[in-house]
């Protein structure tokens, strides 16, 4: 009696099985074609239930899924099956990033996005990682290292990257810049965050939460503990899978 | 539709250009509207209306410019359309919905521009607005600074009046009003070489009364559940109240009514009654600026009101009854253009009593916010009607966006979290 759950981000695809626990998972890049990568993915399996999140939900839904939901519903039934007690739930993304509050009973009362801009999502760190010729994994632990800061002014993807490089020119150390970046984009997730009024406990998901120094300043900055699960990346399916053994 | 190319181009129209937004819009037209399910059978008349979108209606305006009328354009539910019908000419809401024209009006205006203001000013400037090349002259309003300033540089491409509207609802400010209602008069009785007496106005004002009337018992159909019409579908009309014929588009949506009426007597509906009902607030949705309904109604919600420049703004005040002489009248005209509660008031609180009433009213699940990028007085109003909202626990949702394509998928992702938030 296995169910599964498929979030389609802009970057990676997540599968995960789910039967009396958690049972396997899988992450791949997105890739040019993801409807063909997800069939790739479930070429010979069948599940009782099939449930898609994530930007490629619809699509899914024409071809495989059984049900399409939103990544903030995904998210918040995955955080709430990790950890019952969360109230907020903050997913930083590939291309885009949310919060959401959640109600005692753990159905969602408020949530904000970013809108169309690229500031606060994965999307900025990898391009930032870039400019400072780090890997993105590298990218968080570099920041960590650093002494002291170089503020970052822009917040757009484009213009900060212009800055870095020239931030760079002027001799500033990559770790401080690495730092800079960091606050900027962790003081914008903030003041999203605050828009929803966020309560303990605040589990922070998503690709964008392997990263230890984002995790660290967004926890300053809100003056909240955040829990990171052990696979944040995964979150999202996992909701899917749920909700697919729920229906 | 019938050959208008000779009329296009006696108008002056960028004919090239024309071709490609004409040609974009009966496909877009078909997608969004006509694959609607159960559409009520009064629509057709709408749809035939959008057919002739750059046709029919212009050829009617031309033949009354031919029979020594004016043709006047406007962009405001400010400018009172019955002083102009008065005049015995016409009044047009000019095009203004579109990202096609935006492109154009970039090449001038700042690009951190509303996307109306924008799309108003493209049309002028490519050439690609028939109404506007019609028009005799447009009527300007100061409701915002952008709209403010960019009425100076359209001056340059096209006779322009405008209007002062205050900023306040004081004595004060209905006094500055009333004096440009009169400096309206004026103008317009220069430009026709008509004098507006009493009985003229009385005669325009019954004719719009019955307009706005008309529209009000299409916006109280939409309170059952079943809702009778789809929120496109009702937009639609509403859009096309602007530049239509004033009595036959009465005559039009009279009928409409009478046979959503009975839909609701027999208890049908365009959407199932569990389909979550959103209204919608904020900044005015120009044709074909269809956007943010039909992301809604795709993902299963219905629209089932527009608090809102193309819809309840547009209608809901009525004139109050008065002694008929021209001061009297002017002045009961003066007191309802200053019951629309625009943002571009200050305070407004009236708005967001209007909003709380539509949301009980109207049996609303959720409000959706609408601002157009750079609209800076319905984006900074979205927080007091949120907060007010809250209270009584209904949730809303701001949607901040432009003309443009680019962000549907994001929109989309948030309808569809909002829809599951507040479905029951």
């Amino acid at each position: 009696m296995t169910y599964a759950g498929l979030d389609i981000g802009s970057r990676t695809i997540v599968l995960v099985e789910f039967d009396e626990g958690l049972k396997d998972y899988a992450i791949l890049d997105t890739g040019p074609n993801p409807i063909q990568r997800c069939q790739q993915l479930l070429d010979g399996k069948t599940y009782r239930g099939l449930v898609a999140t994530g930007y490629g939900r619809h699509l899914a839904a024409t071809a495989f899924a059984h049900e399409a939901i939103s990544e903030i519903k995904a998210y918040a039934v995955g955080a709430r099956y990790l950890y019952p007690d969360c109230r907020t739930v903050i997913d930083v993304g590939g291309q885009d990033c949310k919060a959401a509050l959640l109600s005692e009973d753990g159905n969602v009362r408020k949530f904000e996005m970013n809108d169309r801009c690229a500031a606060g999502t994965g999307r900025f760190l990898e391009v930032m990682a870039r400019a400072l010729e780090l890997s993105i994994g590298e990218l968080g632990d570099h920041a960590l290292s650093a002494t002291r800061m170089t503020p970052v002014n822009s917040l757009c993807t484009v213009f900060a990257e212009s800055e870095v490089v020239s931030l760079i020119a002027r001799g500033e150390d990559s770790r401080t810049i690495a730092l800079g970046l960091h606050d900027a984009i962790a003081t914008r997730i903030a003041g999203m965050v605050r828009r929803v009024g966020p309560r303990e406990r605040v589990v922070f998901a998503g690709g964008g939460a392997l990263n230890a120094c984002l995790g660290r300043l967004l926890s300053q900055k809100i003056g909240l503990e955040l829990t990171v699960p052990e696979q944040p990346q995964i979150v999202g399916a996992l909701g899917a899978a749920l909700v697919a053994r729920a229906r | 539709m019938a050959d208008y190319r000779s009329m296009w181009a006696e108008l002056g129209l960028d004919l090239e250009k024309h071709d490609i937004l004409l040609g974009a819009l009966p496909g877009m037209y078909e997608g969004i509207f006509l694959t609607q399910d159960n559409r009520p059978e009064g629509m057709a008349y709408f749809d035939f209306v959008i057919g002739e979108i750059h046709g029919l209606r212009v050829k009617e305006l031309m033949d009354h410019k031919a029979s020594g009328g004016k043709v006047v354009g406007l962009f405001c539910v400010f400018v009172p359309e019955d002083l102009i019908l008065a005049a015995g000419a016409i009044p047009v809401g000019l095009c203004a919905g579109t990202q096609f024209s935006v492109p154009d009006a970039e090449e001038v205006l700042p690009r951190n521009t509303c996307a109306l203001i924008k799309s108003s000013f493209g049309f002028k400037v490519g050439r690609t607005c028939p109404y506007v090349q019609a028009s005799d002259f447009v009527i300007g309003e100061t409701t915002c600074d952008g709209k403010k300033k960019m009425y100076e540089l359209l001056g340059q491409y096209h006779p322009t009046y405008v209007m002062e509207v205050p900023q306040k609802k004081t004595p004060l400010g209905r006094e500055l009003f009333l004096e440009e209602l009169r400096g309206l008069k004026a103008k317009l009785e220069e430009e026709t070489g008509v004098t507006i007496t009493a009985e003229r106005l009385a005669e325009a004002t019954a004719l719009v009364e019955a307009k706005r009337a008309a529209l009000r018992r299409l916006h109280n159909a939409r309170r059952a559940r079943p809702v009778p019409i789809s929120g496109l579908d009702a937009l639609l009309v509403t859009q096309v109240a602007f530049y239509d014929d004033v009595v036959r588009f009465t005559e039009k949506v009279s009928a409409l009514c009478d046979e959503l009426e009975g839909r609701v007597a027999r208890g049908e509906g365009v959407a199932p009654a569990a389909a979550p009902r959103i209204l919608v607030s904020g900044s005015p949705m120009a044709v074909p600026n269809w956007k943010l309904h039909r992301i809604l109604e795709d993902s299963g919600a219905v629209v089932v009101g527009e608090e809102s420049c193309t819809g309840t703004r547009y209608f809901t005040p009525a004139v109050a009854k008065n002694d008929g002489t021209l001061a009297g009248q002017l002045a009961a005209i003066a007191d309802r253009q200053l019951e629309t509660h625009c943002a571009c008031f200050t305070p407004n609180d009236e708005r967001i009593d209007d909003v709380l009433t539509l949301a009980e009213g109207w049996d609303v699940d959720g409000v959706v916010h609408y601002s157009l990028q750079f609209c800076h007085t319905f984006a900074n109003e979205a927080v007091k009607v949120e907060k007010a909202l809250a209270i009584r626990g209904v949730p809303l949702l701001r949607i901040e966006t432009d003309y443009s394509d680019e962000d549907m998928g994001q929109i989309r992702n948030r309808v569809d979290a909002f829809l599951e938030m507040v479905r029951r």
